[in-house]
């Protein structure tokens, strides 16, 4: 039974082998350009913050989250190796799905607290740092 | 022994936890222990324990997980209706000096363990195990695209639903009510074990659930026959898609908010306390963010069981099959957008409230959207209103009732007076009975002549229709009018004899439920008894119109000798109009997964660590939460997992059935 | 997809195939659908710490407590074990045992580094009494950092497994599916992290 079962398998392992290969596969060029790309934008927020380069405050938030993002895509196209083609185009409708689910969690939840806090008059955080 | 050593070798676990001082736990535990050794000792007086391990506990055929599914959802559904008749008895009778029989602290974990056992351990396992027990049938495939994922996830699901049974016993349950509002289950308000069972015993079956979401997506979105687009797929295979994006897409979101939970409880963080910059209100928010998409999980594969047992029985195409799957998939996304009008009455302002007021009437769209295509399926079809239809027309009925109070409940305003209320119990019961449960009784009448060769006794089905239907509305139908006048729930004691009338009608109507529950486990009793006369050899037993009605009744272990190729929607009836014929010879070996005890032994563990974790016992929760990484470990390093069966096999198999069709001609 | 659904001209009359029939494996897809769920479970903890990142109760906030060098060597060990991931990968591909072990050991030091260098902050942090109890701005930040932490942690016990099955059985088939799955779990971990270092590190640091 068991050197039955075992042909099988090996049997099984080869027939995967026809047209299953999951087809996203990085060449050495797709990680080296990923890579030097994220050293780029993970260098270029840290500098912003450390430096204090920007003239405000905001801005420098808005141009960290802004690479983040850009971050984000590039970890997606040359590591994960994303793209609309792989699984049939399904691994990219659950991306996107996902993407609006957590985009209605965060700001659904931002949204409705900030909008509960203001109402109910709670502590807003400049009150919180003097109140225990 | 000093203190220190029996509090580290026992934790919180003490003599105490053991309610000898509860003659009801007492009793309850008396009878459980009695059934429970009596079903042993028959298993071992029989010698079944071999076969129920080899052929069942271990099995990984998805035909075989459904059943198992469907039979603790049953199981689990007489504790949770013990629960509700526990509750409409002492709410019948406890009132001005009448205390009743149930001390509010008991009462209250009882409405606790009725919302969670209801939802958690009857609806999803109605749900999941239908979906297991049809989806891969009806796709034409051979099991699920994770087969051993789909066994671990049953066992992580039963490993939940003991841990909360173990509460009753050992120790307690919560007494926050199902979805454990923070700061009342936080440490400072629940420092007891209570709360601790109820994040166990969800996050266990947690992971059950959202594995076997994911396993039956790639097994939809993989597996279907060759010709199977998705616009020519079963309904309920739509729904069944749909409702396990939405359980993958939301249970983590319960997971995590549990997770912050327990770490408020056991690391002393500030998430949801009161005080140190925690906001309660946030936990509300989050898990509702889970909690309205769950109710669509588990509404829509009942959609999907109405859609095909209104086709099969008016012998007629599914009216609207493109705005059916639509609908659906519209569903699928608003669910997510709906959440806030769970609490309404939170304080947030106008914008935010009239924000999803507006939503959740907008849901109601696609979903009246379904009932007009039920409706002109039924127009000038040829109706056989055998069991499964009656509980479909039943639900139209009930359903469309509850759908029109919830539309009332949507506007914010009238949410004000009413939240809290007995209205919203009867509102939400309204749809689930109508229609979650009456869709998975109907579901399981239809389908289980395909899962076993015989149906159901009609006398009995027919029987425990009228009774849940009757009852339903003789149990809620005061709850609204009780709500309507103020009276809130989760209570245990009333002081206004004059309310006293309308809860003696709602208890009254709980006991017709009762009858229908009896009716329905007889349905199967008398059906077992008469399985000869109700047998059924064509496979085809209602005239059904989707794959799973082209093989046997029950099918082989491998479903499909050869793999069918689809050209048109219900491709079963395609198949019958067009003159397919059986094949007879040819056969060859089909490669199946092998049975595997690790989904017993991982969730096994699992429920040793939610019990050290519970009663605080450390040094098992390290041992076993290792013992559960390790395991899984060795599991990976087990390559053998599938076998061929060999073509004489198939065709033993085939020729059986061949001959039993020839006997009927 | 060549559509596995799509039906060829032989099979236009056919009611059912004679010939054996694979579907095409779904591991990938199913491990990439596990992911996306993981990916809410983060949501959840950036929400909370969206939410109440900022109620120190008159606590220290993230400008009194984020050492943003550690923060920056911590991200590039992250950042270096995914390109090592990669040429662990590439070698896996070419059928190559050895240099795959070594890719793989040195992605796995890489994330204890990580791991060490975390744990080194955060026991910092409890010692100045800044530990998760102390506001809810802590414990969201402890408990959204330190779920990824053990999401790495998990990674690294995952990664040693895969390399003795590796060094037992070669590089078959399930082996390198096996590979692109961590690979991918791995790679996902540092898409979090991007998120953690810019949306609670350094805009922590901003105010």
């Amino acid at each position: 039974m068991s050197a039955a079962s075992h042909d099988a398998h090996e049997a099984h392992d080869d027939h995967g082998h026809g047209h299953e290969d999951g087809g996203a596969h990085g060449t050495l060029k797709d990680y080296v350009i990923g890579f030097v790309l994220a050293v780029i934008l993970t260098a270029i927020p840290f500098w912003l913050v450390m430096a204090d380069v920007l003239p405000s405050h905001q801005m420098t938030a808005l141009a960290v989250m802004g690479l983040a993002v850009i971050q984000v895509l590039v970890h997606m196209i040359y590591f994960l190796h994303m793209n609309s083609r792989s699984e049939g185009g399904w691994t990219m409708l659950a991306l996107v799905f996902t993407l609006v689910v957590v985009v209605i969690t965060l700001s659904g939840s931002l949204w409705v607290m900030h909008n509960l806090d203001t109402h109910m008059m709670a502590p807003m955080p400049h009150d919180m740092r003097e109140v225990p | 022994m000093s203190p220190d050593l029996v509090k580290t070798i026992f934790g919180r676990l003490t003599w105490d936890a053991i309610p000898l001082h509860e003659p009801i736990l007492i009793g309850t535990f008396a009878m459980v222990a009695l059934g429970g050794i009596t079903v042993l000792a028959a298993l071992t007086y029989f010698k079944v324990w071999g076969y129920l391990w080899r052929e069942w506990l271990t099995s990984v055929d998805h035909k075989k997980i459904g059943v198992m599914y469907i039979i603790l959802a049953i199981i689990m559904l007489l504790r949770g209706f013990a629960d509700a008749l526990m509750m409409r008895a002492q709410q019948a009778i406890a009132f001005g000096d009448a205390a009743g029989y149930l001390p509010p602290h008991h009462y209250d974990q009882v409405f606790t363990a009725h919302g969670v056992i209801m939802i958690f351990f009857v609806a999803m396992p109605l749900i999941t195990g239908l979906m297991n027990l049809v989806v891969p049938l009806q796709i034409g495939a051979r099991d699920v695209a994770f087969p051993f994922l789909n066994n671990f996830s049953f066992w992580m699901t039963v490993g939940g639903a003991i841990t909360v049974m173990l509460s009753l016993f050992v120790g307690e349950f919560a007494r926050t009510g199902w979805l454990a509002y923070p700061p009342l289950s936080g440490l400072a308000y629940s420092p007891d074990v209570g709360v601790d069972y109820y994040i166990w015993s969800l996050q266990i079956a947690g992971v059950g659930t959202t594995l076997s979401g994911i396993n039956l997506i790639v097994t939809i979105v993989k597996m279907r026959a060759p010709g199977m687009s998705l616009m020519k797929m079963p309904v309920f295979t739509w729904t069944s898609l749909c409702s396990n994006v939405l359980i993958v897409a939301s249970f983590p979101i319960l997971t995590a908010v549990l997770a912050l939970l327990s770490s408020d409880r056991y690391l002393g963080t500030n998430f949801f306390t009161n005080d140190f910059g925690g906001n309660p209100m946030m936990y509300v928010n989050l898990i509702w963010i889970w909690g309205h998409p769950e109710v669509y999980i588990l509404v829509l594969p009942a959609f999907g069981v109405f859609s095909e047992v209104v086709s099969t029985f008016c012998s007629k195409r599914l009216f609207g099959y493109s705005s059916m799957v639509y609908a659906t998939v519209v569903i699928t996304i608003l669910s997510y957008i709906v959440w806030l009008h769970h609490f309404f009455t939170m304080g947030s302002g106008a914008s935010v409230n009239s924000f999803f007021g507006i939503t959740t009437m907008i849901i109601s769209i696609p979903t009246g959207a379904k009932i007009f295509n039920w409706l002109f399926t039924m127009y000038r079809g040829r109706i056989r209103f055998e069991v499964p239809m009656m509980w479909t027309v039943g639900f139209m009925v009930t359903f469309v009732i509850g759908g029109m109070t919830g539309v009332l409940l949507a506007v914010p305003p009238a949410d004000f007076v009413l939240h809290n209320s007995l209205f919203l119990i009867a509102h939400f019961h309204n749809v689930i009975i109508g229609g979650v449960v009456f869709g998975m009784f109907a579901g399981i009448v239809y389908w289980f002549p395909k899962a076993f060769g015989f149906k159901l006794d009609p006398f009995w089905g027919k029987l425990s229709f009228w009774f849940w239907q009757i009852g339903f509305f003789f149990a809620f139908m005061p709850l609204y009018v009780l709500g309507l006048m103020g009276v809130t729930r989760r209570v245990s004691h009333f002081e206004d004899h004059s309310l006293q009338i309308w809860f003696v009608i709602s208890a009254f109507g709980a006991v017709l439920i009762l009858f229908g529950i009896i009716s329905f486990v007889m349905q199967m009793v008398v059906g077992f008894m008469k399985r000869e006369q109700y047998a059924d050899k064509t496979g085809d037993p209602w005239g059904g119109r989707t794959l799973e009605w082209s093989t046997s009744s029950p099918p082989p272990a491998y479903n499909f000798a050869f793999t069918p190729v689809i050209h048109e929607i219900d491709a079963w009836h395609d198949m019958k109009q067009r003159g397919y014929v059986r094949p007879t010879t040819g056969f060859i070996p089909i490669h199946m997964p092998k049975n595997t005890g690790a989904g017993v032994v991982l969730a096994g563990i699992s429920v040793v660590v939610g019990f050290a974790m519970i009663w605080q016992i450390w040094w098992l929760a390290v041992i076993s939460f290792v013992a559960l990484v390790a395991s899984a470990i060795i599991h990976t390093f087990n390559f053998k997992r599938d076998y061929y069966i060999p073509a004489e096999e198939v065709v033993r198999v085939e020729d059986a059935r061949t001959e039993a069709l020839r006997s009927l001609a | 997809m060549a559509h596995a659904q799509a039906l060829t001209e032989a099979d236009k009359d056919r009611f059912y195939l004679t010939e054996d029939h694979h579907p095409e494996n779904g591991t990938l897809l199913g491990f990439w659908i596990y992911l996306m769920s993981d990916c809410l479970i983060f949501a959840v903890l950036f929400a909370c710490y969206a939410v109440l990142g900022r109620n120190y109760a008159a606590g220290p906030s993230g400008a009194d407590l984020f050492d943003l060098p550690i923060v920056a060597v911590n991200t590039a060990l992250l950042l270096f074990s995914s390109i090592t991931y990669g040429f662990a990968m590439i070698s896996a591909q070419a059928k190559k045992v050895k240099p795959t072990l070594a890719w793989l050991a040195v992605t796995g030091l890489l994330g204890l580094g990580f791991l060490s260098l975390e744990l080194y902050e955060f026991n910092h942090l409890i010692h100045e009494g800044a530990g998760p109890q102390r506001s809810a701005f802590l414990s969201s930040f402890f408990v959204l950092v330190g779920t990824h932490g053990l999401h790495v942690t998990f990674g690294c016990i995952w990664l040693v497994t895969l390399m003795v099955q590796v060094a037992k059985r070669g590089l078959g088939v399930e082996m390198k599916r096996r590979l692109m799955c961590l690979s991918m779990f791995w790679h996902f971990l540092d898409v979090i992290w991007i998120g953690v270092f810019s949306f609670v590190y350094l805009l922590g640091v901003l105010k």
